[in-house]
């Protein structure tokens, strides 16, 4: 085609028309060189869209006003691309190999947004040097950097968290001494996700003299009348709730139906958002749950993506009311965690240029949201405190208990409650032995020179 | 021994519910031999429909009689663009479209009225019957009571259509032979078309029990899971049998999880209904009611 047209135009008019495409090439290459590529690999449709899609609005929506309000992270546009994965496991695969490339850097890191694409992409994200953010979920022992280290179970993990539980159903009990000879249930969804909280509810029943009994619920768990059946004959003192989908308002209710009181009830994050308690109407009021990010508007990041995106008719949720839902702030915090990792990474490795997925997971390493730097985010108060380190890649483990009130969740904790400090020793302890047990396992040399603190 | 029959009472109220959606399949089945896969899209469909009317403003009755005629169009819509070009083809191929077709309605139901989760209230109190309690110091619910009475109902007139109506008997030899019902004039597009949509009101009933008693979300397709050892037990083509698998399958399930469950890790209600289905089914190929198939090979 350009050679014809060469033929056509003589070789002074051709030569000027090559370099014509060549200066605009470079002139593209250097508009994206601009740009800091994020994959949005999320779910809109299937079983688990209510959550998917509020976490990946709240997760555009923030890179938008990022953009809009500062230009982007020192000059550098966030740029991304959706990419549906249905909760699917080969399909989050299949997603993360398009996406991985993408940009002038390739993807910056990865959200997989569930505990089995994430175990899918370990070894993958290692061997390509992104990182594999599991914000909330997937494997508690990623915390020891030295093990996995393009993998993140940033903020909080399900063992600190289930050990925070037991923290705040001591304080509810008027003390931690006071759970000896309590009986607390553990109600979980049947599968790796629901287990997880098993090893560590164990060992404290021991520690503090409580008498746990585990019930499963098999998948979807749309149907849970022997569960509750048990737990009536059990007559627990606490009933902690770790389910997902269906199973969390499902059991409310059967709950309500076998008499249990709903606040006696306690859930993990991934049963406490809105989706979790609407569907049961008035059976969930005065259920509990924990979480790792606040409901509401009120915060100042969520002001400005109203003004800055939604004021300008650029938001990603069609139902504007599901701003400052449960699940739409939680992608707001997988976002300004993304956002500021590739901060710290650019102010490390030159400002306003784009950085790659190693240099990603050195700013992951190098976080330092505290009061003060959540204040001037607006996000103070939002999400705890997190401070991380190459060999801690959690670097907060902290959450807030809220409670439904029939319309809407009110936090309980004004203050972010975190396992007692033997507990987080003892939290920590299995975290190594197992991350140990992994690297011996998959034949890994643990990094040297890192540590718990930078 | 109280609570081992609170645990019966609990499992034959629960497998009723199966019943009702595994009736659904039965129909289908009855009038065209095929597995309607699509039959949990069509119950997750008709129950988010009632609620997207509500949201609109529409009071629960006329939302529930919207929704009726939306299922009514599906069905003739599904007759007419789905299973019309496939008169005369293997049941496999039939049965392949539904596939197909669950994936669509699927799509469409959230594409019509979103990807959120819904209560839906149709003002029956799920709580334990106090007056039942105070005598037997039993929880049964007063939602769980109601739904086998709709149930009963429901049944009764199904099988009234189906025994006592001309289109019932139209049906039952559409089912025979397709070939055969339109050499002596009965017109297959026409009961086909009558048949899915009354499988459509069928998914309606079900999707506002089912809708009430978990909420109105996506999850709402997998009933059709439940109702899957349902059919094997009583019969694909059988609505007796739909009630009768639904019984066996409810009582026993709750039974082994609550009584077999702490011995083996818990957690077996998912898989006890199907093992048991699988056993009957090496006894009796053909279900409880089911009609015996000979074939010459």
């Amino acid at each position: 085609m350009l050679s014809s047209t060469a033929r056509r135009l003589g070789r002074p008019a051709a030569a000027l028309l090559g370099a014509a495409v060549i200066a605009l090439g470079s002139g593209l290459a250097h508009g994206q060189a601009k740009e800091q590529f994020i994959p949005a690999n999320f779910y809109w449709v299937g079983p688990y869209a209510s959550g998917g899609s509020g976490i990946a609005g709240g997760f555009i929506d923030y890179f938008k006003m990022v953009n809009a309000r500062d230009g982007g992270v020192n000059g550098v546009k966030i740029t991304w691309e959706k990419c549906e994965t249905e909760y699917n496991n080969a399909r989050g695969v299949e997603c993360y190999e398009r996406s991985k490339n993408k940009g002038p850097t390739g993807a910056s890191l990865i959200h997989p947004l569930s505990t089995g694409i994430t175990y899918s992409l370990i070894d993958k994200g290692t061997a390509d040097k992104i990182p594999i953010v599991s914000l909330g979920y997937g494997r508690a022992d990623a915390t020891i950097g030295s093990v996995f280290p393009y993998v993140f179970p940033l903020m909080t993990t399900y063992w600190s968290q289930a050990a925070a539980m037991v923290n705040f159903l001591g304080q509810r009990e008027g003390g931690l001494a006071k759970l000896k000879g309590k009986k607390i249930v553990l109600l979980y969804h049947e599968s790796a996700y629901g287990k997880e909280p098993i090893p560590v509810l164990t060992d404290l029943s021991k520690k503090y003299g409580y008498q746990l009994t585990t019930i499963a619920v098999p998948h979807p768990g749309n149907e849970q009348q022997s569960q509750w059946l048990q737990i009536r004959q059990i007559r627990p003192d606490w009933v902690i709730l770790w389910g997902w989908g269906v199973m969390n308002p499902t059991a409310l209710k059967a709950a309500q139906k076998t008499g249990f009181p709903r606040n006696k009830i306690l859930g993990v994050w991934w049963s406490g958002a809105e989706e979790d308690v609407i569907p049961a109407g008035s059976a969930a009021k005065g259920y509990m749950a924990a979480g790792f990010n606040a409901p509401g508007t009120s915060y100042p990041a969520i002001q400005d993506i109203l003004k800055y995106v939604y004021a300008k008719g650029d938001g990603e949720m069609e139902d504007k009311s599901r701003v400052g839902s449960i699940y739409y702030n939680r992608g707001v915090v997988l976002a300004a965690v993304s956002v500021e990792a590739i901060k710290v990474a650019q102010e490390h490795f030159g400002k306003g240029k784009p950085v790659t997925g190693e240099q990603v997971a050195w700013g992951l390493e190098h976080l330092n949201l505290d009061e003060k730097r959540l204040k001037q985010l607006g996000l103070s108060g939002f999400m705890p405190p997190t401070t991380t380190a190459c060999n801690n890649h959690e670097g907060s483990g902290l959450v807030k208990f809220q409670q439904w009130d029939g319309t809407k969740w009110k936090i309980l904790t004004a203050n972010w409650v975190a396992p007692t400090p033997e507990d987080q020793k003892l939290v920590r302890s299995k975290m190594e032995a197992s991350a140990a047990k992994y690297a011996k396992d998959k034949g890994i040399t643990p990094r040297a020179n890192c540590t718990d603190e930078n | 021994m109280q609570f081992f029959f609170e645990v019966l009472i609990g499992g034959l109220l629960a497998g009723i519910m199966y019943s009702l959606v595994a009736l659904g399949f039965v129909l289908i089945y009855k009038a065209s031999g095929v597995f309607n896969f699509a039959q949990g899209a069509m119950v997750f469909f008709a129950a988010l429909t009632v609620v997207g009317f509500m949201e609109q403003g529409a009071p629960l009755p006329l939302a529930i009689g919207l929704c009726l005629i939306v299922m009514i169009l599906l069905g003739v819509a599904t007759e007419r663009i789905v299973l019309r070009p496939l008169v005369n083809q293997p049941q496999i191929t039939l049965f392949m479209a539904t596939i197909g077709l669950a994936f669509f309605v699927e799509g469409l139901a959230q594409g019509l009225w979103g990807a959120q989760v819904h209560a839906l209230d149709i003002g029956i109190p799920d709580t334990p019957i106090e007056s039942l309690m105070d005598k037997t110091g039993m929880l049964i619910s007063q939602f769980d009571l109601i739904a086998a009475l709709i149930c009963a109902v429901l049944v009764t007139l199904l099988a009234v259509f189906f025994n006592k109506t001309r289109i019932g008997r139209a049906l039952r030899a559409v089912a025979d032979d397709h070939q055969a019902a339109l050499a002596v004039g009965i017109p297959l597009k026409q009961i086909w078309a009558i048949v899915w949509a009354v499988a459509g009101f069928v998914a309606l009933v079900a999707g506002l029990l089912w809708g009430a008693r978990n909420g109105v979300q996506f999850a709402l397709t997998f009933v059709a899971l439940k109702a899957l050892p349902v059919l094997i037990l009583g019969g694909f083509e059988s609505i007796a049998g739909a009630i009768v698998g639904g019984l066996i399958v409810g009582s026993s399930e709750k039974l082994a999880e609550v009584f077999l469950g702490p011995y083996v890790g818990g957690g077996i209600e998912g898989w006890f209904a199907y093992v048991v289905a699988l056993l009957f089914l090496l006894v009796r190929p053909q279900g409880l009611f089911g009609e015996k198939i000979i074939e010459r090979v």
